[in-house]
């Protein structure tokens, strides 16, 4: 039977010696829908991600993308799966295009897509400049625009604006956005910041301490979050921010 | 064609290696200039014939500007007597200078130098001087460390000159005939361990390290995330670092063929051979070091472990029969000094495949199991 999500994620418990990273989530992921994991720092989110990834094994449950288990199936899902790690630092010395190509022919693909891609993140300009000589947004961009580089049916970013500055943030918000309108690519994106997922996600999802804590769209959440008190000095638009409060007591970023 | 050449990723890989390694200066100045700068200043200093020059401290009085006690007179007597030059110092010390010359061993400059027993020892501790004179009972007394050997040299030359009666300025040494043709040098013995060394410190850097910064900076994790097969990944590492050491190697052969006219008497295939051999070994123990730490120090410290006693003991620079009897055997397995070993006798004994046989099975063999135990435990991500 076809399963109509690619990435179904089932009771999965995950644990690091001492620490219990994941603890039991539950999780269904459409074609083209673009999901934000929202929680602060240490709420397994990383570690979530990285099993949908294939690259960390559950203790506990089952993840299937594309309707398929990791295990026997790792050559065909990572064809079709693109990500962004936290902090990759690239080989710094070969040239944006040298490290666009050199990933493109992991997936036996040609410089016309490399073209493609430069020009989708900008770095038509930074062509030949060396990595090590990209700011942090381009870098970042190269990033995403690696990720990409497979026409990915699944893209995965973990944290892909942390770190940057609103202008490099926003770059990177208008290059997803653009992935969004031109193809059925689902993304997940984890972060902490609430605006992000507000600006890219339809659907949110909240952890904290390897749980979901709440998880629907954008309107789902903020329609259950109307009878959260306001002192009349703080009268502004209700955000994702105060249900994360009002749900865990304390600030994303904290 | 050339399409489909450009788009393969193990084409691609060890482009990226290539380039990596060319556009990073250190890379190439350690690794081909460094060892040639090693070769001409160990080669100039150990192969030329040089002067020596010998400072002996000679305690008491000052003795040797002619207003001695009674004890040192004879010295005094003789150094006049052989034209011994009067010398100052900067410091004020007085000097007698006298020249001994050989055409064959070279000329020794002996120093007598007037001081106290406290300055002397304080020269000898710096290293300045090795041997110090008094006077007892009308007898010149000779002051040094008998394990040095040195000093050794300096007391048996002094001694021989201080109780010959006649003339020794001019003495020749007819009796000694220098080995000076190539295969017997100082320089003959080192190029081989130079060479044999780089192989090793190329392949812990620029297999292990690397390994290393791509896991700590998860470019590893990200590369195995795509269908990057693992094994072009290795594949590329190792063989365009494999190239680097052929290179280096025949480069810093090239130079010690023209600086010093070193060739190589024995055969020349089993020289590569042996040069594959050794690569393959050092790249498989750099495959271990690198297994599973994803921290540069960490990796620092393995990589200088395995790299620095083998450098110590294998005898790169001098003979490792200077080591305990004991210990001899187990210096002669380790892979730095089969590798030395083995390149010497091709180059320096005229060997050939034959006695090539048992290192280069050891080193394949070597380098085949600690790859084996290192992919069991290698961390991709």
């Amino acid at each position: 039977m076809n399963s109509p999500y690619v990435i179904e994620v089932r009771n999965v418990v995950k644990s690091f010696k001492t620490v219990q990273a994941v603890r039991g989530i539950d999780l269904n992921i459409g074609p083209g829908q673009f999901v934000a994991i929202l929680g602060p720092n240490g709420a397994g989110k990383t570690t979530l991600v990285e099993m949908i990834e294939g690259i960390q094994q559950p203790d506990h449950g089952e993840i299937r993308v594309m309707g398929k288990p990791w295990k026997g199936n790792e050559t065909y899902l990572r064809q079709h799966i693109g990500l962004s790690l936290q902090e990759t630092h690239f080989v710094e010395k070969l040239t944006t295009w040298e490290t666009l190509r050199l990933f493109a022919s992991f997936f036996s693909i040609g410089k016309d897509r490399c073209e493609e891609v430069l020009q989708m993140v900008a770095l038509e300009e930074k062509r030949k400049a060396w990595v090590v000589n990209l700011s942090g947004g381009q870098r970042q961009r190269l990033a995403l625009g690696i990720s990409m580089i497979n026409m990915p049916k699944i893209l995965l970013l973990d944290e892909p604006t942390t770190g940057l500055d609103p202008n490099a943030r926003r770059e990177i918000w208008a290059i997803l956005r653009k992935l969004k309108d031109q193809s059925q690519t689902s993304m997940i994106l984890t972060t902490h910041y609430m605006e992000e997922a507000e600006q890219l996600c339809e659907y949110i999802v909240i952890v904290d301490h390897g749980k979901i804590l709440k998880q629907g769209t954008i309107n789902d959440l903020l329609g259950e979050i109307q009878d959260i008190p306001v002192k009349p000095a703080e009268i502004r638009k209700i955000t994702l921010d105060d249900l994360f409060i009002s749900l865990t007591g304390r600030h994303l970023n904290d | 064609m050339i399409e489909r050449i450009s788009n393969n990723q193990l084409y691609r890989l060890i482009m990226a290696n290539v380039m990596e390694l060319i556009r990073e200066p250190g890379v190439l100045f350690w690794g081909i200039v460094f060892p040639i700068l090693m070769s001409l200043g160990l080669g100039i200093a150990f192969t030329k014939k040089t002067d020596v020059i010998t400072t002996i401290a000679v305690t008491g009085q000052n003795h040797l500007i002619g207003k001695p006690s009674d004890t040192l007179s004879v010295l005094l007597s003789f150094l006049r007597t052989n034209k011994a030059i009067l010398i100052k110092n900067e410091q004020g010390l007085v000097s007698r200078k006298l020249t001994v010359t050989d055409d064959k061993l070279g000329n020794t400059h002996f120093i007598f130098t007037a001081m106290d027993w406290k300055a002397a020892m304080v020269l000898l501790k710096r290293g300045n001087l090795n041997i110090i004179l008094d006077e007892k009972d009308g007898k010149i007394r000779y002051h040094f460390d008998p394990r040095n050997p040195d000093a050794q040299l300096t007391y048996l030359k002094l001694s021989k000159l201080l109780t010959n009666t006649g003339p020794v300025v001019k003495e020749a040494n007819l009796e000694i005939s220098p080995l000076t043709v190539t295969g017997t040098r100082y320089i003959d013995f080192l190029i081989p361990g130079l060479i044999a060394m780089g192989f090793m410190m190329s392949s812990m850097w620029g297999v292990s390290y690397a390994i290393i910064e791509r896991r700590s900076k998860k470019l590893l994790r990200r590369m195995v995330a795509t269908p990057m097969k693992r094994s072009n990944f290795l594949i590329a590492l190792i063989s365009v670092r494999v190239l680097m050491n052929f290179i280096e190697a025949g480069l810093l052969f090239l130079f010690a063929w023209l600086a010093f006219n070193i060739t190589i008497q024995g055969n020349v295939a089993a020289l590569l051979l042996l040069f594959i051999a050794g690569n393959i070994a050092f790249a498989g123990i750099a495959i271990l070091i690198s297994s599973h730490t994803a921290k540069t120090e960490i990796g620092n410290g393995l990589i200088n472990a395995i790299s620095m006693p083998m450098m110590v003991l294998s005898g790169i620079f001098f003979s490792y029969h200077n080591f305990p009897e004991w210990s001899i055997p187990v210096i002669r397995q380790l892979p730095l000094t089969m590798m030395a070993d083995g390149i010497r006798s091709i180059m320096i004994e005229g060997a050939g495949f034959t006695e090539t046989v048992y290192p280069v099975t050891i080193l394949t063999l070597t380098g085949l199991i600690f790859f084996m135990l290192g992919m069991k435990i290698f961390r991709w991500h």
